[in-house]
């Protein structure tokens, strides 16, 4: 049984124009998905329906055999950065907001809670930030410690919402290694409208442009042609061999 | 100075801002951190149409004020939840609803004009023993709160969406912000009247916030600074013969701008 399994789902805030249509998508355990799409194309929408934040108006939705807001406690959520965003809370802090759901109401955190934190802060490099304001911290720092706020509360399933849209090309590359290591314990699903910016990590592509067009292994120009409506090279502004050329090579080597 | 305390309506004065000043920090950083300040002069004036309403009932005004603040700030509330555009147009024509519908109440109900202003611009000369019990109730309503439901304070306010995602009741929190909003509006009203509460809510929290390293620091500094201005003002309204509330304001507004200056002169 698949992670996340969508049955012909149609979901958005306006029932006349639904935000996606008809959606199959089955994620299973060691899977690594990239959902690519233009904006506006209902990727955002997807991610709520898979959170339960969004209720579809028609089609099914299993996330790990039950309704979606019942999977939340096993689903590590990395929303999308905003870069210029100032707020007085410490690295710390934000880790913890991760423990919420664990640690309950009208209740400090625990040690135990800032045992996690702090381990997973290390894990990922970050662990000397921990006293520091959020908003001091580059781009590449602050990915970083959103992922481990998504992994304080041990999920089974990571999904990131544009994780690489604010990071320079260099922080990308050891960004999906990162996902890659962390890929071998949990499935990792991220959504972005960047598709030069997908790595040769990523194990399977599914292009969404209200009806998600292409999913698994195989991945060619006409798919994502037809999931953004215009020619694959007007969308990547010219460079696509990055991510298609590599999962060629993968697929024949 | 001492001849300043020795009257009874000074010492009140000195009382009432000094509590005023601590859910003014708490819930002011709240304001400032969910940048919701034209929130906040929103329900003020909305009180205004509650207030003129109590006047032509004969009811105590701060009752109709109370009522109006706080159903608007859940009303707004409600709306911004769905609706970014749609409630920000809604504050705004709540801003201006409210003050035309107590202006025009109040004339209904032949009300003198002087209370009329000390509800507009502030009256610390007039503080009651009723004025000092209610917001100190305030004060414990305020900390008992943010005490225990910090961590989902602060949630909300920094991350909304992952904190629901969290199972945190997000609507009770957030209800319980929105009151709490309210409710401290309506309290500043005796210190700054309801035209400048949205000055004495957001500078303090304002300026705490380029020096805090967390939210609990901006509140605590918030509500010092707020005590700070509040007194100074006090004082050189005293001693200027000027009205206590517009010179609480410009002693802020003053250290809010040397701040950005000197800030601006670093950065």
């Amino acid at each position: 049984m698949g992670i996340i399994e969508l049955r012909n789902v149609t979901a958005g805030y306006n029932r006349d124009h639904p935000a996606i249509e008809n959606v199959d998508l089955s994620v299973e355990k060691n899977d690594f998905i990239a959902v690519i799409g233009p904006n506006g194309g209902g990727k955002t929408t997807l991610l709520k329906v898979v959170l339960g934040l969004l209720v579809p108006f028609a089609g099914s939705v299993r996330v790990f055999g039950e309704q979606p807001e019942h999977s939340r406690k096993k689903i590590g959520y990395v929303p999308q950065l905003i870069p210029s965003r100032t707020f007085p809370v410490s690295v710390l802090d934000v880790v913890l907001m991760g423990r919420l759901s664990s640690s309950g109401l009208l209740r400090r955190y625990s040690s135990e809670d800032r045992a996690i934190a702090l381990e997973k802060l290390e894990n990922l490099g970050v662990h000397h930030l921990s006293k520091k304001r959020m908003d001091q911290l580059s781009g590449g720092q602050k990915q970083r410690v959103l992922i481990a706020r998504a992994l304080v509360g041990e999920p089974d399933l990571l999904l990131l919402d544009e994780p690489v849209a604010s990071v320079d090309a260099e922080t990308q590359h050891s960004f999906y290694n990162l996902l890659s290591r962390l890929n071998s314990r949990m499935a990792v699903v991220l959504v972005t409208h960047d598709v030069g910016a997908v790595s040769s990590h990523v194990k399977s592509i599914a292009c969404i442009n209200r009806h998600l067009v292409s999913h698994g292994e195989a991945i060619d120009e006409s798919d994502v042609a037809r999931a953004y409506g215009c020619p694959f090279e007007l969308i990547t502004h010219g460079v696509p061999h990055r991510v298609l050329g590599a999962r060629r090579e993968s697929d024949h080597g | 100075m001492a001849e300043m305390l020795s009257y009874t309506f000074m010492q009140n004065a000195f009382i009432l801002v000094t509590l005023t000043s601590i859910s003014c920090g708490v819930v002011g950083s709240l304001i400032t951190v969910n940048r919701m300040s034209s929130f906040t002069g929103s329900i003020a004036h909305a009180s205004f149409g509650g207030l003129g309403l109590a006047y032509l009932l004969g009811v105590h005004p701060m009752i109709g004020a109370t009522v109006f603040a706080v159903g608007s700030a859940l009303g707004i509330g409600a709306l911004s939840g769905r609706n970014k555009l749609g409630s920000d147009t809604a504050m705004a024509a709540l801003w201006a609803t409210g003050m035309a519908a107590g202006l025009v109440f109040i004339k209904l109900s032949g009300t003198y004009s002087a209370d009329l202003m000390s509800w507009l611009f502030g009256s610390l000369m007039t503080v009651s023993t009723t004025d000092v019990i209610l917001t100190g109730i305030l004060d414990i309503v305020v900390l008992a709160s943010v005490i225990l439901l910090y961590k989902e304070f602060l949630g909300i306010s920094y991350d909304m969406e992952f904190t629901r995602i969290q199972g945190v009741p997000v609507w009770f929190v957030r209800g319980l912000f929105l009151i709490m909003a309210a409710l401290t509006t309506i309290v500043l009203m005796k210190v700054t009247g309801l035209i400048m509460v949205i000055a004495l809510l957001t500078i303090p929290a304002a300026i705490a916030e380029k020096f805090s390293g967390s939210l609990k620091r901006m509140m605590i500094l918030a509500s010092a600074l707020s005590f700070l201005f509040s007194i100074t003002g006090l004082f050189l309204a005293w001693w200027l013969d000027l009205p206590s509330g517009p010179v609480i304001i410009l002693v802020s507004s003053i250290v809010f701008f040397s701040v950005l200056a000197l800030r601006g002169k670093t950065d």
